[in-house]
């Protein structure tokens, strides 16, 4: 290397350009990429899942006979199995899949664009943020291979089982990598989106991606931190035997466990859910904002309700901390308590359904192009409108007496997530791919994907809900073994059968992506005629982005103007 | 809405972003602590019973700690004000006395470890223990983040070109304000485990 | 047991109407949201498509018009939560039976099974060690304890008197469980270290599904047992059968500690 340290871009190495890179954009990209195999893995997880689901105590088909005997004797899956896809599946989608890609890819890559900055505010800890997710989630994935298997003690990990359960301890360690990973990314994005707009930028000028990045970030940078704390005390518990979470007189499968006891195991269900409500909203704010920019850009007019929408996500923010243990319910938690909680869920409901009515709203009076980015940002609404409304009878003490740990939980919160998140994460995909490449997905392959993906995701989750009522609990690695389920197990195979169509349709996404990476249409700097910064520079942008810093003049969705030539006023015209 | 002109150029906060990205993690590591108290609580709360600190562990050398501790944020605000008066000799006098006085906390944290592993206390003794050493480790864990962090800006000071980079200072605030709250958690710790 | 069908289960407890018409409140309510909602969804999509020669047409209405639907969905909310949840939350898990008054029961979860203790005529629990805990003597009891010798120990069955308030202390000797009775629509986490109280009144005479509702291990699936709520004089029957099969209390020679 040459003695100046010049930030010329034509000096960097393949290593340094591609591998371990500062540019933001080189990240997001690396997040998008990481994030989406992350998203396919839980996915293969889940098909697993899902055939012993249907047709429990039947030898997995192909692959079956290559899991060692400890997993699947003769090809047929084993309840630690099961329940080690099912603690994997989750964590995989939730920290590994779908927080990355929409805080970490689309916040990294589009973010700074938005806001006119040259890249992040602290480049190198970006670097650090992607390279502590990276071996986090390899380390997870791989725990599959070490001795004692993956976690199996759900996502949630309560204690006393997870405590005594095999596996946990690698969990533990690369979640703790991963909060870390988290908290960099969510302390860079907030210092970018505070310190490095645009001039004439104000916050009341921001796209509401941006503003629901900022969201998102505050809710990670606080509610994290409980998460790695209490995942501490866990990892105390299993390898220094301290009695955080073990309760006096345990007797464990006939033998007396051997630590000193005096710990409360409902205080890790206080700190997990203290993280993993505010998580959802971590799930779903990025994925309102990219539906908020997709919808005003392809209804040609402003948003309905910038402020709603901005000030909504403030206070869902706000209200996520105060929400958790509407999860405990039935916990043992003092029925007092419950309350509370059950107060608190239906406030947090207020500012949710404001949002969503705003952009339903935002249809009208507009001049709807119905591009693929659309499609799936429209889906997005009524799709996550069932995963809301689902919500109620959960959040509700009474009835989620009768609805917890059934079916119906599960269908209600794959709607908001996946119908929700992964869908509008989707779109952003195909609103965004001509900044990143330069160039432009194929539509027709991008209908086949929508259509396929929407009609399969709600074959998947329907028949959820119904099982649910009827009783059916979830997390049993043979749902037949108990009387109750038995009626709705037809359903099970309906299930699984759209799970694979699902994953059928998301083959002409993979070979869209690829393919139109290098051979897509080409477009230029602004193909979609939109009005944020994101559009003012060139596809895909050069090292420092903007070839000066832009000016800003307005808000972020000046669509329709009366008296202009153009449906659209960037943000940087001047005129 | 006034289209042509810029309201409101200056979109900066007016804050250097690393000293807002350190407020912002010294944010997260409040979240962090709060909840290992929480924990202290709820588990203190719902014990039979709890020994006092005074039977249990050894004040004397806690509060020794405690008075090397404090000590050291002196020095290192003093250390700043060097910096801030481009003295790089005096910077690096009281950085170097910042930097023995946390390896001297250290080294008699490991005394006070080492006395209770001699009488076979550990950890899996009893949640009380369990809340000790794991608060107190995750807290010595801070302190070694805060000898590496000073070490590198010891080293800077040595570096013409690091020395002289307008961010110097700005670095040694930073690490200052993390150094504080490494302390403040400390004079938390000590009465809740020791004096309580 | 012809109790499950594709909709909610036959009702066999007291409460169970009442939390079932809150899922027919909610589950109607939702419907009709949804319905109207997505008429309005599908009109705006038709009517707002893209044509030639029409442009968008910017809001002329203000930002307040959007929060008319959330007032109607706070409206609603804050009733149900006022008129049903409260009050209904208040009787069914807020409010336990006097145990004077019910019939007292003690349900152990365990790695991957029930134990049903009766307190027997005494009407008072023996006491437990832990250290006696053996397959044969799954909860530790202490028969040298005059209170225990009469107690009834049953795996994985539970017989109730139908119209009989009971009592059910719930706990566990490991990890987190959670008795699931959908006919009775009851659930309640079994937690170690806790001793839990919940209540239900059976009203129906009949063979029910006690399971396992919370991930309790390898063998999760398998934790089950089966409810059976008979008439009065049928349970004390069934309750005199099994008090004879305990094992005679200890004599003074062959006690000792």
């Amino acid at each position: 290397m040459s003695s100046d340290h010049g930030h010329d871009a034509h000096e960097l190495s393949f290593l340094r350009k591609y591998v371990f890179s500062v540019d933001h954009k080189v990240i997001g990209l690396q997040y998008l990429i990481t994030s989406f195999v992350f998203l396919l893995a839980g996915f293969a997880l889940m098909m697993l899942m899902r055939w012993q689901l249907a047709f429990p105590g039947r030898a997995i088909p192909l692959i079956g006979p290559m899991f060692s005997p400890d997993l699947a004797p003769n090809g047929v899956m084993s309840g630690e199995f099961y329940n080690a896809l099912g603690a994997m599946h989750g964590t995989i989608m939730i920290f590994l899949g779908i927080v990355p890609l929409g805080v970490a890819a689309f916040g990294n890559y589009v973010l700074p664009l938005q806001i006119g900055a040259p890249d992040m505010a602290f480049p190198r800890l970006n670097m650090m943020s992607y390279w502590l997710y990276l071996p986090a989630g390899t380390l997870m994935l791989l725990s599959f291979f070490l001795p004692g298997g993956a976690a199996q003690s759900g996502w949630t990990s309560y204690p006393p089982l997870s405590v005594i359960n095999p596996g946990q301890t690698v969990w533990l360690l690369a979640m703790v990598l991963l909060i870390t990973s988290s908290l960099l990314g969510a302390i860079n994005f907030l210092v970018t989106s505070i310190n490095m707009r645009a001039p004439g930028l104000t916050l009341m000028r921001l796209p509401v991606f941006v503003w629901s990045e900022m969201v998102a970030s505050v809710i990670l940078l606080l509610a994290f931190p409980p998460l790695e704390a209490a995942a501490i005390l866990q990892l105390m518990d299993r390898v220094a035997h301290t009695s955080f979470y073990m309760p006096k007189d345990l007797v464990i499968l006939g033998q007396r466990y051997a630590g000193s006891g005096g710990g409360q195991p409902l205080l890790w269900q206080h700190l997990f859910w203290f993280l993993a409500h505010p998580e959802v909203y971590v799930l779903v704010l990025p994925a309102m904002g990219i539906v908020a920019e997709i919808i005003a850009n392809n209804t040609r007019k402003p948003l309905h309700g910038y402020k709603t929408i901005v000030f909504s996500m403030l206070g869902v923010g706000v209200m996520s901390f105060l929400v958790w243990a509407h999860h405990m319910f039935i916990s043992g938690m003092t029925p007092a308590l419950s309350n509370f909680f059950l107060v608190t869920t239906m406030i947090i409901s207020v500012p949710s359904v404001a949002i969503l009515t705003c952009l339903i709203f935002s249809l009208q009076g507009g001049s709807i192009r119905y591009n693929v980015p659309m499609l799936f940002a429209l889906a997005f609404l009524p799709l996550f409108g069932i995963g809301g409304l689902t919500g109620l009878p959960l959040g509700l003490t009474v009835t989620d007496i009768y609805l917890h740990d059934t079916y119906y939980v599960i269908g209600h919160f794959h709607f908001v997530v996946v119908t929700g998140s992964i869908i509008a994460l989707f779109a952003g995909v195909y609103h965004w791919f001509p900044k990143w490449f330069g160039r432009k997905m194929n539509d027709r392959l991008g209908v086949i994907h929508f259509w396929g993906s929407v009609v399969s995701m709600v074959g998947i989750f329907t028949p959820m809900m119904i099982m649910g009522l009827a009783g059916a609990s979830r997390r049993l690695y043979d749902p037949t073994a108990q009387v109750h389920n038995l009626i709705v197990q037809p359903l099970n195979v309906v299930s699984t059968y759209f799970a694979a169509v699902l994953g059928v349709f998301q083959l002409p996404f993979i070979w869209n992506f690829f393919h139109s990476m290098f051979r897509g249409e080409k477009t230029p700097e602004n193909p979609w005629q939109a009005t944020t910064l994101e559009w003012a520079c060139p596809s895909p942008p050069p090292h420092g982005n903007f070839a000066k810093t832009p000016r800003v003049y307005r808000g972020p969705y000046e669509y329709s103007a009366p008296g202009r030539a153009t449906d659209f006023w960037p943000q940087t015209d001047p005129s | 809405m006034n289209a042509t002109a810029i309201e409101n150029p200056d979109t900066h906060s007016g804050i250097s972003n690393a000293k807002l990205g350190v407020w912002l993690f010294l944010a997260s590591e409040i979240m962090l602590f709060a909840t290992l108290f929480t924990t202290y609580i709820v588990l203190r709360l719902s014990a039979t019973s709890w020994p006092w600190g005074w039977d249990a562990l050894n004040v004397p050398l806690a509060t020794l700690n405690t008075v090397i501790l404090i000590s050291s944020s002196v020095t290192i605000v003093m250390a700043y004000a060097r910096a801030y008066d481009r003295d790089v000799r005096g910077f690096r006098l009281w950085m170097a006395l910042t930097l023995a006085l946390s390896f001297g906390f250290l080294i008699v944290k490991a005394f006070e470890y080492g006395h209770e592993f001699s009488k076979g206390i550990g950890p899996s003794t009893s949640v009380f223990y369990a809340v000790y050493f794991t608060m107190t480790g995750l807290h010595g864990i801070h302190i070694i983040g805060g000898i590496i962090v000073n070490s590198v800006l010891l080293y800077m000071s040595f570096v013409q070109e690091d020395w002289e980079n307008p961010l110097f200072l700005g670095r040694v605030e930073g690490a200052g304000l993390y150094w504080h709250f490494v302390d403040i958690v400390w004079i938390f710790l000590f009465p809740a485990l020791y004096l309580l | 047991m012809n109790n499950y069908g594709w909709g909610l289960p036959i009702q066999a407890s007291t409460f169970a109407g009442q939390i079932d018409s809150g899922l027919w409140i909610i589950h109607a309510a939702m419907i009709g949201i949804f319905v109207l909602w997505g008429i309005f969804f599908t009109y705006l999509l038709v009517k707002y498509r893209r044509r030639d020669g029409v442009p968008a047409r910017r809001d002329e209405h203000g930002e307040i018009a959007s929060l008319i639907p959330d007032l109607l969905v706070m409206v609603f909310e804050v009733g149900l939560i006022v008129f049903y949840a409260l009050p209904t939350w208040r009787s069914v898990k807020m409010t336990m039976p006097d145990a004077k008054d019910a019939l007292v029961v003690e349900v152990t979860a365990e790695q991957f099974g029930w134990n049903i203790r009766y307190p027997g005529p005494d009407g008072k629990f023996g006491r437990t060690k832990p250290e006696l805990v053996h397959f044969s003597n799954p909860l530790g009891l202490d028969r040298t304890d005059p209170a225990a010798a009469d107690d009834i120990v049953v795996s994985n069955e539970m017989h109730l008197p139908v119209d009989t308030k009971v009592l059910i202390k719930l706990r566990s000797k490991d990890v987190v469980h959670d008795l699931f009775v959908p006919e009775f629509r009851l659930k309640q986490d079994a937690m170690p270290g806790m001793d839990t109280p919940m209540w239900v009144e059976p009203n129906r005479i009949g063979h029910y599904e006690m399971a396992c509702a919370q991930l309790c291990g390898f063998g999760h699936s398998l934790m089950r047992g089966d409810v059976y709520v008979e008439s009065r004089t049928d349970f004390e029957k069934w309750l005199k059968a099994r008090a004879a099969l305990n094992p005679a209390p200890p004599s003074a020679t062959s006690g000792g500690f």
